[in-house]
């Protein structure tokens, strides 16, 4: 009830670029819960417009950036944490939030995204999981699970998947999360809690493509897919995450790592700011 | 306060110029040829409050780079070949968006890995077309430690006046050369910074045409929540795909560059007045130009330098002019045959063009060219 509360307070509007409005979102994809969602806790914790910068990379993920009414980087195709990094380290000030995708951060992007949680600066980032290249036409992704059906993999795919959230945690990311886009006020609070975090924070949004992988896959209508992240997902969180395979498997949301390691941006600053005391005294 | 003499490497003094021209952001991967500029940058920065950061790869050197940028800070990168590949696409994304940056590129032999310790010029093209699309940039192309010193502050100043990116392009000689260098006393240095906006515009477009095409800045934060994409954008920053707002959106990125080229032009030239033969060179290669032409003037024989310090946009006017009296046009690079094709393309047949070509690893000697210049001015 106290979610429900809280909903009456705030009005997704007031963050949105409305003149952008339609949007360009096919019908029944998860991506607009992931961004009220983010929008809510950006309402929740009070943060200046003018000091929140989201940084995108490309795909359908990349194109959720520009409805929000704030500083705003549509980037290349799976850079957005690199791009952010130089923005977080010249730009301390500001809040940091990159959004991209499976494919985008996984796979093309995969290199940055294990440096950016082993580098620990303070920014967060969510990767919205509809385990598919959507804008492309629906190819398969590195999280695409096995059989199923996609426009690169007609016989079923083959190829086994990453668990984004556990190569995060092992390569230092301070903060590791995971939600369905089902549940908005948890997703809402686990993205609250992302960024409120010192340090690199990294959430997992499991997200439905309706319009292409649940149409080639037969998972039937958007309400039956995201009905269905349900039983998918079991609501452990820290400590007791169970050990298993992808979706469609069983798998943890919740917060599931957090550790207190020192955040990048402040430890240079504070080492850099030594050595001018040093040369000057 | 008064100018200074310092003994430096080429690498060590585009380093210092950077700092010297306000950079307050280095992101870059280790290369050969380049490397002592991050080294220098990783000492440097931290003492005037600044960040540098080696990243993961240079895709990631030049993104964070732009990064930087578009938050406020003057910001650079340093790479060579192989690394200057990899960053094309970000290149292209900060000629589309408008970003500064400024992108050491030292030239080592190719293709791939090549020589990664010898010296060649072979990125004349790739730095003028290295990313897809048609798009603008700046490229200098210091021929002295005292030049890239220069020149590298001069990179700066344009990135920042004309928000384009801008390639210093020398090669592993410079890079490692020691000369003496003359630095100029503090405070003396004209430093330019980006136009920008005070974010209580009313209405504010973050890529309004300007008298000089060159858009307001806005900084986040300020003010102004601005989006920036490297889709084809109108001039509130928005994606469009209109034939009109397309072809105009890319014809002021474009024009920006070719309607303020008397800011951006510099040419060096030497004896160029009354020379029968014109030789062509930039970087390293002009060097031994130069004194060939020296050796050529004390024989009697009138050859004569055109050096473009500005490399692109070519010197298409400068260098039709110090050719209009030509007999022969000697291109002497160490490449195939790269700086040839646009050389001929200004010239057209109004002079023979020649090349002197050197693709192993070895500078062009003096003799070298003074010898061929012999040969065309034999052949006429």
């Amino acid at each position: 009830m106290n979610e429900i509360a809280r909903v009456s307070d705030f009005d997704v509007k007031d963050y949105l670029r409305l003149n952008l409005m339609p949007h360009f979102m096919c019908p029944g994809c998860g991506h607009g819960i992931a961004l009220r969602s983010l929008l809510w806790a950006v309402h929740e914790l009070g943060i200046d417009r003018n000091k929140l910068a989201v940084v995108c990379g490309i795909g359908c993920s990349g194109r959720t950036g520009a409805y929000i009414d704030a500083n705003t980087f549509h980037t290349t195709h799976g850079r957005p944490l690199a791009f952010a990094t130089g923005l977080k380290l010249a730009r301390p000030d500001l809040t940091v939030v990159v959004i991209t995708g499976d494919g985008d951060c996984l796979a093309i992007g995969g290199n940055h995204l294990i440096h950016a949680c082993r580098r620990n600066l303070d920014i967060t980032c969510l990767m919205l999981n509809n385990e598919i290249y959507g804008m492309t036409g629906g190819q398969v992704s590195p999280t695409t699970s096995a059989t199923r059906v996609t426009s690169t993999t007609p016989a079923g795919n083959t190829e086994p998947t990453f668990d984004a959230c556990k190569l995060a945690d092992a390569a230092g990311a301070s903060f590791v999360g995971r939600e369905v886009t089902r549940q908005a006020p948890a997703l809402k609070n686990l993205i609250r809690a992302a960024i409120e975090h010192d340090g690199f924070s990294f959430v997992e949004v499991m997200s439905d493509c309706t319009e292409i992988y649940g149409r080639k896959n037969e998972l039937g209508e958007s309400a039956e897919m995201i009905l269905s992240q349900k039983s998918d997902m079991v609501p452990d969180g820290l400590g007791n995450a169970p050990d298993q395979p992808f979706r469609p498997n069983r798998m943890a949301t919740g917060i599931l790592a957090r550790h207190a390691r020192p955040e990048y941006g402040r430890t240079y600053r504070e080492r850099s700011a030594e050595l001018r005391a040093g040369t000057e005294g | 306060m008064s100018s200074s003499l310092h003994s430096l490497q080429g690498n060590k003094a585009c380093a210092l110029a950077a700092i010297a021209a306000g950079c307050r952001f280095f992101a870059g991967y280790p290369i050969t040829p380049s490397s002592e500029i991050a080294e220098q940058m990783s000492r440097d920065l931290p003492r005037v409050d600044g960040v540098f950061v080696q990243m993961e790869d240079e895709i990631a050197s030049l993104a964070a780079v732009i990064g930087a940028s578009l938050g406020g800070s003057k910001a650079m990168t340093a790479t060579s070949g192989p690394g200057f590949s990899l960053m094309q696409e970000n290149l292209g994304f900060a000629a589309m968006t408008e970003v500064p940056c400024v992108i050491i590129n030292v030239m080592r032999g190719g293709p791939s890995t090549g020589m990664p310790t010898k010296p060649a010029q072979g990125d004349i093209m790739q730095a003028r077309w290295g990313t897809h699309g048609d798009h603008p940039i700046i490229v200098v192309a210091p021929a002295s430690v005292q030049e890239v010193y220069a020149e590298t502050i001069r990179a700066f100043n344009l990135s920042e006046r004309f928000r384009v990116p801008v390639v210093v392009l020398y090669d592993q000689i410079i890079a490692h050369l020691i000369e003496t260098v003359e630095l100029p006393p503090k405070g003396s240095i004209h430093t330019v910074e980006r136009k920008w906006a005070s974010g209580t515009e009313e209405g504010f477009k973050p890529y309004a045409e300007t008298d000089d095409l060159v858009p307001v800045m806005a900084r986040p934060g300020d003010g102004h929540r601005l989006h920036v994409t490297g889709l084809t954008h109108t001039e509130d920053g928005f994606p469009t795909q209109k034939p009109d707002l397309a072809a105009h959106a890319l014809n002021r990125i474009l024009d920006k560059i070719e309607r303020n080229r008397a800011e951006i032009d510099k040419v060096e030239q030497i004896e160029t007045k009354d020379a029968g033969t014109v030789i062509v060179a930039v970087g390293i290669a002009a060097r031994a130009a130069r004194r060939a032409v020296q050796m050529l003037r004390s024989e009697g024989i009138r050859a004569g330098l055109v050096r473009p310090v500005t490399l692109w946009p070519f010197p298409d006017e400068a260098l039709r002019a110090a050719t209009a009296n030509a007999r022969a046009v000697l291109v002497p690079e160490m490449n195939a045959g790269q700086l040839i094709h646009e050389v001929q393309r200004v010239v057209g047949g109004s002079a023979k063009v020649a090349g002197l070509n050197r693709v192993d690893g070895e500078p062009i000697p003096p003799a070298a060219i003074a010898q061929k210049v012999r040969e065309l001015v034999a052949d006429e």
